[in-house]
């Protein structure tokens, strides 16, 4: 456990100087702020541009730094060797694995955090109320984070750098289109394509389950209870995927 | 107790989609003893790294076992006493020196005044004071390699490998790196290191083992494997030989250099040094010089490459 923490630690130490995040950041701060001046140029919705533009932001941005931080910390270690010292000390690969895991779930909650804060500064200065609705949509955000890491750790556990990065972005974008292989199925005649999306269906993850952030910016009621599922949702299938990346991890060669 | 220990250890790659098959490393039966320098020779290609990941658990081997400190090394906790330097490391590079051999501490479960204190002093022995508060994406090959060794002794092992420890070091560099190595030994550790490096290997290595291609050809100390008496070859320097005593010598089996007035005659069997000194000073020669030359360690590791090729 406590080499879990140290790799965890280092691992969000180090990122903290590397400049790539910064400027990711920056950016979506950027994104964040330049929703007040195009609030101005449409008339009355201004309130829900806002928010739109802030909540799509921080997702967007979060999902950025998960993919390409996600895929360095792990599989450029490889392709750069530096794993070889870390293996060669007494540390399981699941704890490298792990700790990799945690502390880039710190970096994404302090990355993520900023860009929040960034995101209610331009309500403050709009005059916008915080709702509740507001806060389940970013904690959600940040729980679909967790979930791409975790996905960009198992391909990096067995791939390359540019591999996993690719194949990771194709899983967000699939991710938010579940429902629709689910649709697409039911109006199919041919049985087996039927099952092999079924099957897609339930291995992908569903990302658009996080995504409450119309009804957020809308002032639509979210049940508490849907917030609760969709976090043990995304921390079951988190888990799953970790569980199958250390399975791959620990066979792996290093050539 | 055996620091290291394999048996029959091989390790195949398939390459590429015609799964065509690559033996790195051909039943490796190897022993390595308590406290002593162990050289690992092998030239480009010879499966040294792949013995070295192997014994790390960085490779899983094809066929074949292996020990280490008299466990097997699928064994993680015998890491506790193994340090390890890759070839051509590469580390993290946002952190200062410092702080990438606390971590590296961290993960052997060190920690507090002991660990700063050890951080300190092996920061002192790689000569890297100075440089201890820099990140190290801003050190050169050599520093790297440095720190390299440095992080490969936090833990103070028992038994510690390194990968050409002295590839990238200048002559200051390479001189440290052994003095460091002997000084290990003197602590009563093991070192078993990879190198084609020979005069540092004569120079410090208890044992050396000559792989080539995948196969271990030879094992023993320099002197059993070089030949004590050993003298391959004697250059001569004559003056005054005249032409007709010239070809008389290159009959013998001398090869000749002239060098002006003087000739120089390079004799590859010693045992007819004696008729050869007899003729040069026969047919009015002046012996100027008479050198032997011992068989060196690169004589012999040329041999070996070549017979197993
Ligand atoms: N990942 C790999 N896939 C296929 N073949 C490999 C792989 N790694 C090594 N080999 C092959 O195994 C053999 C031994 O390689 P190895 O790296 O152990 O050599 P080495 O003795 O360390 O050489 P060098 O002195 O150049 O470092 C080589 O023929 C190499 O091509
Ligand atoms: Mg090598």
């Amino acid at each position: 456990m406590s080499r879990i923490i140290v790799i965890a630690l280092n691992t969000f130490k180090e990122n903290l100087r590397d400049k790539i995040l910064y400027n990711l950041v920056f950016f979506g701060l950027l994104l964040i702020g330049s929703s007040i001046l195009l609030s101005t140029l449409t008339m009355g919705e201004q309130a829900k541009i806002i928010q739109d533009i802030g909540l799509a932001s921080i997702n967007l941005f979060g999902v950025i730094i998960a993919i390409f931080v996600g895929i360095g910390l792990v599989s450029k270690e490889i392709e750069k060797r530096t794993i070889y010292t870390i293996l060669a000390k007494p540390v399981q690969r699941y704890q490298f694995l792990l700790g990799r895991y945690c502390g880039l779930a710190l970096i994404l909650l302090v990355n993520t955090a900023i860009m929040v804060v960034g995101f209610f500064f331009i309500l403050l200065v709009g005059k916008i109320s915080l709702g509740s609705g507001l806060i389940k949509a970013i904690s959600l955000i940040y729980i679909e984070l967790l979930v791409i890491v975790a996905v960009a750790v198992m391909f990096s556990s067995f791939t390359t750098p540019t591999l996993s990065a690719s194949f990771t972005l194709a899983i967000c974008v699939i991710g938010h289109l579940t429902a629709d292989l689910r649709v697409l199925g039911a109006k199919l005649q041919n049985e087996l394509t039927k099952g092999i999306l079924d099957g897609l269906y339930y291995m992908l993850p569903n990302l658009e389950y996080f995504n409450v952030k119309g009804p957020a910016v809308h002032g639509i009621a979210i049940a508490p209870l849907y917030v609760v599922s969709a976090i043990a949702y995304g921390v079951l299938y988190s888990a799953v995927i970790l569980l199958i990346s250390c399975v791959i991890f620990q066979r792996r060669d290093f050539k | 107790m055996t620091p290291i220990r394999t048996d029959g250890l091989t390790k195949e790659f398939r390459l590429g989609l015609g799964r065509q098959r690559v033996v790195a490393l051909d039943r490796l039966n190897l022993e390595v003893h308590q406290g002593e320098i162990f050289g690992f020779l092998g030239h480009n290609g010879a499966g040294k790294t792949t013995t070295i990941k192997l014994l790390l658990g960085l490779l899983a081997p094809t066929a074949g076992q292996a020990w280490i400190l008299d466990r097997p090394i699928e064994d993680v906790t015998i890491k506790q006493q193994v340090g390890f330097l890759p070839e051509a490391p590469y580390f993290y590079e946002y952190l200062t020196a410092e702080e990438f051999l606390t971590f590296y501490g961290q993960l052997f479960g060190l920690g507090g005044a002991p660990l700063t204190k050890k951080v300190e002093e092996l920061l002192e022995m790689v000569a890297l004071t100075d440089a201890r508060r820099l990140q190290l994406r801003k050190f050169s090959k050599g520093m790297l390699q440095r720190i390299g060794l440095a992080q490969a002794l936090i833990n103070d092992p028992a038994l510690v490998v390194l990968d050409e420890p002295m590839s990238g070091l200048d002559p200051i560099g390479r001189r440290d790196v052994r003095d460091i190595i002997l000084s290990l030994k003197e602590e009563g550790k093991t070192v078993f290191f990879s190198t084609h490096i020979l005069p540092d290997v004569e120079m410090i290595c208890d044992r050396v083992g000559i792989l080539v291609r995948g196969r271990l050809r030879a094992v023993g100390t320099v002197q059993d494997l070089v030949g004590t008496s050993g003298v391959a070859s004697v250059e001569m320097v004559v003056a005054g030989l005249t032409d007709a005593g010239i070809q008389e010598a290159e009959r013998q089996g001398g090869k000749v250099l002239r060098r002006g007035a003087q000739v120089l005659l390079r004799l590859d069997d010693p045992s007819r040094v004696d008729s050869l000194v007899e003729l040069v000073l026969r047919s009015g020669g002046r012996l100027v010089s008479l050198v032997p030359h011992k068989r060196t360690l690169e004589d012999l590791f040329l041999e070996q490459v070549k017979a197993g090729l």
